[in-house]
């Protein structure tokens, strides 16, 4: 790994992106990394647009503003691909993780990107099968565990359960480490 | 053992008042508090803390609280943000004057108007001459290092004050990072167990809080609490010591990092130094010999150590992130340079110093706007010419 990754994640509030980030730096944490996780810092409403953002690295982290040139992007809610401005500040070598059930090349030609990876994965779908309602984060963790080879799927597998274990229904729980999986295998990226 | 974790910086600082378990919590319950009583409610909900919590009906009360449980001989504390303590101004000299050992986290937020609920300083400096010993902490760590040591130095035999222990405003209260928390065990040791030395409700020797004191006796008392409060910070050194034992991290009145052989350096306290740090290290790989001294203990403020430590450099700025509408910059500006007038020099030579206005009501300071700073003063220090005094960073203009 280099020796700061950021990602930016974008999601509507109430999606999960603020916790999906938080699993991915325990996750990470776990492993050894440097991490942070935070917010876009205000007020949260259902539905509009949020960003959060991780930060990882092999040294101590002393950087504490917010991220603007990240190198991996994630976006948890296909209807922000047109309107989040999703590729701002995006290394021309980062990496684009999409929930959609389009291929990476027409997202690259909607999005008139030249550069970089682009990943999807239908998360939307994934999440309704599995877990049989609208809760993209989990399968979106998949994704970018895949893409980025940053942490182990088993570790962010480990800390799913660990967080939500006495607070979700065992099924539910279930449902959420099976997501993440399925994204996993599914997610495609050129 | 110790443990590596991740939480937030409210999540950290509420870990650290349950392993604390002070007799009394009294916090008003709504915006602008925080989630450090929120989450330390669930711990009293919970048994994990024998704590009384009350939740009066404003941070006037709920301080009003907190002092009459402190002089019933309670190991107290309460935590708030922003408005609220604007709206425990009254009683926060109270506190102070009454020499009540009270910890209060302040996780720092703009003051209204406009509305705003982001990080800045301008809470807690609203409390600077209250008499509370101030505490900055850069990052969640040092939140939760601090909280714990708070306790301690305000209940030092020869202090006897109460204490702020500050966090910036979602930078550190909503973001999650790593730290490392200490055992129960450990740091219920090391707080102890409280032994007030005067207590409201000790009948045998009766005590008088808050008596009319006008031009006879006022004054005396004024100086006696300008007296206590400046021998806080060889207390501060004391505690600090003494945490380094059970946690390996030392703490200071103020860090200096890579100052030794500076030419030119930012003054600054909160999570902000750590983006200085950030780019100090760029800057030296470049050539340009930058260093960062961040301020701990703001209340009292080490004058004498800190002009001792910037003494040789060429240039300084100093970064605010509170102004003082119509002073000299901002309110630690004014302190550097009433500290650096006072330094005796040996060759008598003045060190060109300037001010940065940066991050209020939120404003993101960015690696950016820190080189800028450098740059402006490797240019000073060249020069040894000043352009402009006081600047406001990031600002559109």
């Amino acid at each position: 790994m280099q020796d700061l990754v950021e990602i930016r994640w974008h999601g509507r509030g109430g999606q999960g992106a603020v916790t999906a980030a938080k699993i991915f730096a325990e996750a990470a944490l776990a492993e050894g990394k440097y991490i942070q996780a935070f917010p876009e810092y205000g007020p949260e409403r259902m539905g509009a647009p949020i960003k959060a953002f991780d930060r990882l690295s092999n040294k101590p982290l002393s950087l504490h503003s917010q991220v603007y040139y990240p190198n991996v992007v994630v976006v948890i809610d296909p209807t922000l691909i047109q309107t989040a401005n999703i590729t701002e500040g995006l290394a021309d070598d980062g990496l684009l993780i999409i929930n959609s059930p389009k291929n990476p090349s027409e997202i690259r030609s909607e999005l008139n990107l030249k550069s970089g990876k682009v990943y999807t994965v239908d998360a939307t779908k994934i999440s309704l099968e599995v877990l049989g309602r609208f809760m993209p984060n989990t399968p979106m963790l998949g994704a970018l565990v895949k893409a980025t080879g940053l942490v182990s799927v088993e570790k962010v597998l480990e800390e799913i359960r660990g967080k939500f274990a006495g607070k979700l229904k065992e099924e539910l729980i279930q449902g959420n480490l099976n997501a993440v999986k399925r994204a996993f295998d599914e997610v495609k990226g050129e | 053992m110790p443990k590596i974790i991740a939480r937030t910086g409210d999540d950290a600082v509420a870990e650290a008042m349950r392993q604390i378990n002070p007799d009394v919590v009294a916090a008003y319950p709504i915006t602008p508090q925080t989630e450090i009583v929120q989450f330390f409610s669930d711990f009293v909900a919970n048994g994990k803390v024998k704590t009384e919590l009350l939740c009066p009906e404003s941070e006037h009360s709920a301080m009003s609280a907190c002092i009459g449980a402190s002089a019933a001989g309670g190991r107290v504390m309460t935590a708030t943000s922003s408005q609220g303590l604007a709206y425990m101004w009254e009683l926060v000299y109270i506190a102070a004057s009454y020499r009540l050992p009270i910890v209060m986290p302040v996780v720092n937020r703009a003051l209204s108007g406009p509305i705003n609920i982001h990080c800045d300083h301008s809470d807690s400096m609203g409390a600077r001459d209250s008499g509370w010993v101030q505490i900055f902490s850069e990052n969640i760590q040092e939140a939760y290092d601090n909280t714990i040591q708070a306790v301690r130095i305000a209940e030092h035999a020869n202090l006897l004050l109460p204490v702020i222990v500050t966090l910036d405003g979602f930078i550190i209260s909503h973001a999650m990072e790593q730290f490392e928390i200490l055992d129960d065990d450990t740091v219920q040791k090391f707080v102890g167990e409280y032994k007030p030395e005067y207590s409201l409700l000790d009948a045998k020797h009766p005590i008088t809080y808050g008596p009319l004191q006008l031009f006879d006796y006022y004054m005396e008392q004024k100086k006696q609490q300008h007296e206590v409060i400046k021998s806080a910070s060889s207390v501060v050194l004391q505690i600090a010591s003494e945490f380094e034992k059970i946690s390996k991290r030392k703490y200071e009145l103020f860090e200096e990092y890579r100052m030794d052989d500076a030419d030119i350096g930012i003054v600054v306290l909160g999570s902000a130094s750590g983006t200085a740090k950030t780019v100090a290290d760029k800057l030296r790989e470049q050539g340009l010999r930058a260093g960062v001294l961040k301020i701990r203990l703001f209340r009292p403020f080490p004058a004498a150590e800190l002009a001792n430590s910037l003494s040789h450099l060429k240039a300084l700025a100093v970064l605010d992130r509170s102004d003082t509408f119509g002073g000299l910059g901002g309110p630690v500006f004014e302190e550097v340079c009433a500290s650096l007038y006072n330094y005796q020099f040996p060759d008598g030579h003045k060190i060109p110093a300037v001010n940065y206005i940066y991050g209020l009501g939120g404003r993101d300071v960015t690696l950016d706007h820190i080189e800028k700073v450098y740059r402006d003063l490797e240019g000073i220090s060249r020069t040894g010419k000043i352009n402009n005094l006081i600047q406001y960073l990031g600002v559109r203009e």
